[in-house]
């Protein structure tokens, strides 16, 4: 009965060997779909609306992204949702021709006609706002723009 | 004398290191894909620039107002017909299309709308005018675009497949995986011709 005493022993313990291998096989992912945030927002993070037609956004490098919402900073800026941001800094729609040709000059000139602006703007910003930047955007020949939205719809 | 069989290096702490970082990246992590309605503005007209005479029944009139109501073709309207008022109005289909390259494009064969005299002749006639007030929220706004748009897909979408017995998107997907061919070029293209996507953003009301 040799069998039995050994037995005794009691359970042998789960091999954890390949648990690192595991963890690293998702670290790994995570790190290559990671994309860090290049700006830091000053305005809060604006709560884009539903659309259903959305298109993605293709060549990030080709993308140059304006805010529009609330300015984290209400004492200076106050609480409206009209507040703009490019690159790092709140600005008006009568900085938006230089911040177009600073994207522009960061590409190749054949690029440049592909180049698409994404207007990243909250909810309940208003269309005045919208239209100020559309017309400078007309003025410097940026005529490809992209109204972000997250897909879905909620009606 | 330690006296032992293997010696190992003690890996059990790796999965904690390999923890940590993941979790750091866990938390780093933004999935979001940008995506959005995308919209081709109109160029600067020139100084000198007459804009050409529309008749009034090929004009598909939307207005918003400030606290973010419709108002179409002159009467209110919820948001949610709008898309049916305007496949109505571009599928209508009444007369001849433009000339186009000198070509006259005839009447609308492929139109299934009512024919009605009132509306709009032919789909690349139909213009679709957008005017929203200074105030308007922007929420709303992108809203009725999206709903135009999503207008303008489903009559695509219903055309691509009585000719070609495939959705629209998928022959754009496909036209995207193989760009040099050619059939599926003039496919896509005929489609797009056929529906012209023509909104135009009037000038906003202030006040």
């Amino acid at each position: 009965m040799a069998k039995f005493g050994k037995k005794k022993k009691g359970m042998p313990a789960v091999n954890t060997a390949a648990l690192p291998d595991i963890v690293f096989m998702l670290l790994f992912f995570f790190m290559v779909t990671t994309t860090m945030r290049e700006t830091d927002l000053k305005l809060e993070n604006p709560r884009l609306p539903n659309a259903t037609e959305v298109k993605k956004l293709e060549h990030k490098s080709l993308v140059s992204t304006i805010y529009i919402g609330k300015s984290k900073d209400a004492a200076r800026h106050g609480t409206g949702f009209n507040r703009i941001q490019l690159n790092d800094k709140i600005a008006t729609a009568e900085d938006v021709p230089a911040f177009i040709i600073n994207e522009r000059s960061k590409v190749s000139e054949a690029e440049v006609p592909f180049m698409t602006t994404s207007i990243k703007a909250d909810k309940e910003s208003n269309v005045g706002t919208i239209i100020d930047i559309r017309l400078k955007l007309r003025d410097v020949n940026a005529l490809k723009i992209s109204y972000s939205a997250s897909k879905g719809s909620d009606n | 004398m330690a006296r032992r069989e293997n010696p190992e290096i003690n890996a059990g702490s790796m999965a904690d290191i390999a923890f940590l970082l993941l979790i750091f990246f866990l938390v780093t992590t933004t999935m979001n894909v940008d995506s959005g309605v995308s919209k081709k503005l109109s160029e600067k007209p020139p100084e000198d620039y007459v804009p050409p005479i529309i008749k009034e029944k090929n004009i598909f009139e939307v207005n918003i107002n400030r606290d973010n109501d419709l108002l179409v073709e002159g009467d209110r309207m919820d948001i949610r017909d709008l898309r049916e008022a305007a496949i109505a109005f571009i599928d209508n289909g009444a007369g001849d299309g433009k000339i186009d390259e000198g070509e006259p494009t005839g009447p609308c064969n492929y139109c299934q709308g009512e024919k009605s005299l009132s509306s709009s002749d032919h789909p690349n006639k139909a213009i679709i005018s957008v005017q929203s007030d200074r105030g308007t929220e922007y929420g709303t706004y992108l809203k009725v675009q999206n709903e135009l748009i999503r207008a303008y897909s489903v009559l695509r979408n219903r055309l691509s497949k009585e000719r070609y017995g495939i959705p629209f998107p998928e022959l754009e997907e496909s036209y995207k995986d193989d760009r040099n061919n050619l059939t599926l070029k003039k496919k896509v293209e005929d489609i797009k011709r056929s529906y012209p996507e023509i909104i135009s953003d009037a000038e906003p009301t202030s006040n």
